[in-house]
């Protein structure tokens, strides 16, 4: 296992190589593994192990960069130099201040040992038990399950230094019949917690009861979003609106918002690194302490997440929310939260007269960031409720729906909530139900 | 290099493996951009691994790793035929594939211009005179400009004797402009969306592609859609260009003849496919104008190489032969289904990463018509172009995409410029309401850099020709 203190040694190579006016370096190591199944056995199997070191170099506000994956004293002394190189060919870059000064960093690392040494063979062993339960019930199952650890350090001149471990197991399959299909899915920091019987029951369970779909003419209905839904819609959303830089170039939907009532006060979302019901980093990739940041507060345009460079344009202070630089999408959440409500699903189903229930969004994409408008395709269990009841499962719809006015229509969010790996990241994620939900078309399964 | 692959395939054979083969892999990345007159991005990079694939106990097995030395090496093939072993716990049968030639040969993508020979300066000043004009353009709100090149050189060994090196040189830039008013946000970008264009070639594709002469028609058009009409809603006649046309065949016909995806090895992720294996020589996959390809020996295109990633020579053959679906794309593997050979589709995103079955240059061959003839042909209709977004169900029937610009076509002309265009189907249907496609003169093929597939998610680069085409009674306006 390659552990923290050859980060730190990489780091430190970095840093006293410089001779820039500022420089940073971010350092990581992972070891992951992933086996797929289908059609009830596994058919990939895999495994790498890599490292990599990225170099910032700053002189005269000129902005460098370079990065390799060979790590030995020559290379990372090649890589400063050539960032240095690099950013002598640029123009200055006015908006540039600085890298950030050290601040305190909580020292955590998630890992787990059991995750880390992980074999092939106890991926394979959960995986006949996953398989062996769908063929009992003469289904198909599909999946991938991998487990592995990243060690990650950041370091800067001006003194920041900070390192992480954590690991992730995330299990996910697709069980399917010939006319149906169920999905579920567990992402934890110990691979012990996943309970891989019971995430094959419930997919089992969703393709069992979603078989034979009959068809459901599109057109405006109230919908039940499960967890997966909800985290894939949040997630587009945030991509879209809640980093500062998309405000910055005002093509955000928070732009000129703030403190006014976008979505129905039952909405609150924000994004915290330290919930021990997500899986986050305690600093981001410029070594700045995660902090929590709050979007949207009882329906009210809250706030944005920043990285050091848009911070300083505004002259605030970094919340801790940098992607490794360079990057185009500027700062981002990727620990989002959205608030629990005092309901469940049998509640949601209960009270509605007509609706459709939706287990899972499929191939979703923004067609229009500032309005919001997002397009995709249901997938893995889409039902008909009426008079308070599962009516049938019904052939899988496109939806075409502005996400924030969805979000001003909730009615009902559930007390529950699950950790669903999404778009960014991991988020925390309730069931929703919301008055009217556009279905714009059909598919023929 | 030779050595060091053939301690690879010893030790795999050694512990079990009854076929192994080894891909060391050095890929050298150079990437830049501006965005509103600043250098946003300007990174070069490497990455040096290898990758090591076995067949033990009749199962796969693959592991990969950074370290390029002879301890790692062993290391690292002994750990495949341990995870094959491990797979061969949950297995249905015993993995097969389908006989390759051995070769001992090199490969190397023709470049006129070493784009890394090219001094950043020039590169700067050639992306930076682009922007400029955008960015100078009244009513502009953010432009950028990007270049990417890369120089990829691919070791394979394979224990069946075969050793093939190949070196791989790739250029693509393109320009983006951005216009908002309040929340109306409309972008053009040139020669294409997502990165513009891309090639296998060298830095004189990336002159060729004369960003700075288009610079100023693409910004105007930017601020010309923040105040034309909405697209109607409604069903149409639409023609695409070959831009938009590209992403269409690379979504609707290029995944699903991925035979992995058909067998369902896709399932849980990114889909299943419609193509199931009864409709090969059968479905009506589109009018009888339809003639659909995969070539991966089109001089330069982006989807072009010498072998794939399992030493099979590049191939071109059909995939849609006068309407019909005739051709899948295959890896050895998944060839047996058909008792044939592989067509060579097996290609990785780098060291670390197991082969897939991915698109070479799959392309909607030339019609008779032209764009001209087209238009000419429709009474009421919409000329739509350039991608704006996209999306496809999971078994890849039903789609939608929106394009960045469109124009209305009244009477057999163009007329008044639309906004926010998405048009939607279903694919069969869709390609059978085909009745006009352009000839040779406006045939090109459109690089596409970013392919997502498999998980771990590997990016690969893939291209696609096309020239504009009409389609009937297509659905547009959605969701208005």
């Amino acid at each position: 296992m390659i552990d923290k203190q050859r980060i730190e040694e990489a780091l430190q190579t970095a840093i006293d190589y410089s001779s820039a006016d500022q420089l940073e370096v971010i350092a990581s190591s992972r070891s992951t593994a992933l086996t797929r199944f289908s059609s009830n056995y596994i058919h990939q199997n895999v495994s790498e192990t890599n490292m990599s070191i990225s170099i910032r170099a700053i002189v005269n506000k000129r902005l460098g960069y370079a990065s390799t994956n060979r790590l030995d004293k020559d290379s990372i002394k090649t890589m400063v130099e050539k960032a240095t190189e690099i950013a002598s060919h640029r123009p200055p870059d006015p908006n540039f201040v600085s890298l950030p000064e050290p601040r305190p960093i909580i020292e955590r690392d998630l890992i787990a040992a059991s995750t880390v040494e992980c074999t092939p063979e106890r991926r394979a062993t959960d995986l006949r038990k996953l398989i062996d339960l769908a063929a009992k019930n003469n289904l198909t199952a599909a999946g991938s399950y991998s487990t592995g650890y990243n060690v990650i350090g950041v370091a800067n001149t001006l003194g920041v230094k900070a390192t992480t471990m954590l690991s992730e197991a995330l299990l996910k399959t697709v069980v399917m019949s010939e006319t149906s299909s169920g999905y579920g899915s567990a992402i934890a920091v110990d691979i012990d917690v996943v309970d891989v019987e019971e995430i094959a029951s419930g997919a089992i369970e969703k393709a069992l009861s979603s078989q034979n779909p009959v068809d459901l003419e599109p057109g405006i209905y109230t919908v039940i979003l499960e967890p997966d839904a909800v985290a894939d819609m949040v997630s587009f959303m945030a991509f879209a609106g809640f980093g500062a830089l998309s405000l910055q170039e005002s093509r955000s939907f928070m732009k000129d918002r703030f403190g006014q009532q976008i979505m129905s006060p039952s909405i609150s979302i924000w994004d915290d690194a330290f919930d021990l019901n997500t899986i986050g980093l305690p600093f981001d990739f410029e070594g700045v302490p995660k902090q929590k940041v709050t979007f949207i507060e009882n329906g009210m345009a809250k706030g944005v997440c920043y990285d050091s460079y848009t911070a300083n344009k505004e002259e605030k202070e970094s919340t801790g929310h940098a992607l490794p630089a360079p990057n185009i999408y500027g700062p981002l959440p990727l620990n989002l939260i959205v608030a629990a409500g005092n309901s469940s699903l049998e509640q949601m189903i209960e009270s509605s007269d007509r609706a459709i229930l939706v287990s899972r969004f499929h191939y979703t994409n923004l067609e229009d960031p500032i309005k919001t408008i997002l397009t995709g395709m249901t997938r893995d269990g889409t039902f008909l409720i009426e008079n308070g009841e599962v009516k049938a499962a019904v052939k899988n719809l496109r939806f075409t729906q502005n996400i924030v006015d969805a979000l001003s229509k909730i009615e009902l969010i559930s007390a529950d909530r699950r950790l669903r790996e999404a778009f960014l990241g991991g988020s925390y994620i309730p069931w929703l139900k919301i008055g009217e939900f556009n279905f714009t078309g059909v598919t023929q399964f | 290099m030779k050595n060091l692959t053939l301690l690879a395939l010893d030790v795999a054979k050694m512990h079990g493996a009854t076929y192994a083969d080894i891909r060391i892999v050095e890929e050298q990345n150079e990437s830049i951009v501006i965005k509103n007159g600043r250098v946003e991005e300007l990174i070069a990079s490497t990455d040096y691994g290898f990758g090591v694939r076995v067949i033990a106990d009749g199962a796969w097995g693959f592991a990969g790793s950074f370290l390029v030395e002879r301890g790692e090496i062993e290391r690292i093939a002994r750990l495949a035929v341990e995870i094959a072993k491990a797979s061969a716990m949950v297995k249905k049968q015993d993995v097969a594939i389908a006989p390759a030639l051995v070769v001992q040969t090199t490969y190397r993508s023709p470049v006129d211009i070493d784009p890394f020979e090219v001094s950043l300066e020039d590169k700067i000043t050639l992306l930076g005179n682009a922007e400029e004009i955008v960015r100078k353009t009244q009513g502009i709100s953010i432009s950028s400009a990007s270049m990417n090149i890369s120089r990829e050189k691919r070791f394979f060994a394979s224990l069946e004797g075969s050793y093939i090196e190949q070196e791989i040189i790739k250029s693509g830039a393109g320009l983006n402009a951005i216009a908002i008013k309040e929340s109306d946000i409309q972008e053009r970008s040139y020669p294409n969306s997502h990165g513009g264009d891309s090639a296998t070639a060298g830095y004189e594709f990336i002159q060729g592609l004369k960003l700075e002469d288009n610079a100023a028609r693409i910004a105007e058009e930017a601020v010309q859609l923040l105040s034309a009409k909405e697209c109607p809603s409604g069903e149409f006649t639409i023609i695409l260009d070959g831009s938009q046309l590209a992403l269409q065949v690379h979504e609707s016909c290029g995944h699903p003849v991925e035979l992995d995806r058909v067998l369902g090895t896709e399932a849980s992720f990114a889909g299943t496919s419609f193509l199931t294996i009864d409709k090969l020589n059968k479905l009506q996959y589109g009018s009888s104008i339809i003639n659909i390809n995969a070539d991966a020996t089109i001089p330069g295109a982006l989807g072009t190489f010498g072998y794939d990633d399992e030493g099979i020579p590049a191939q071109k053959f059909d995939i849609i032969k006068d309407g019909i679906f005739v051709g899948y794309l295959t890896s050895r593997e998944t060839a047996l289904v058909l008792n044939k050979h592989s067509n060579g589709c097996m290609r990785a995103s780098g060291w670390g990463r197991i082969p897939l079955i991915r698109m070479t240059n799959v392309n909607l061959l030339p019609g008779d018509s032209s764009l001209e003839e087209l238009i000419d042909g429709v009474k009421d209709g919409l000329y739509l172009a350039t991608n704006r977004s996209w999306s496809i169900d999971d078994k890849r029937l039903n789609f939608q995409f929106a394009t960045q610009i469109g124009w209305e076509i009244k009477n057999g002309k163009l007329g008044a410029m639309i906004k926010n265009p998405n048009y939607t189907g279903i694919t069969p249907e869709f390609w059978n309401s085909c009745d006009g496609i352009a000839g040779k003169d406006e045939w090109k093929v459109w690089g596409l850099a970013n392919c997502g597939k498999g998980e771990p998610m590997q990016v690969a680069h893939v291209a696609h020709g096309t020239a504009p085409a009409r389609f009937r009674n297509v659905k547009v306006g959605v969701g208005r």
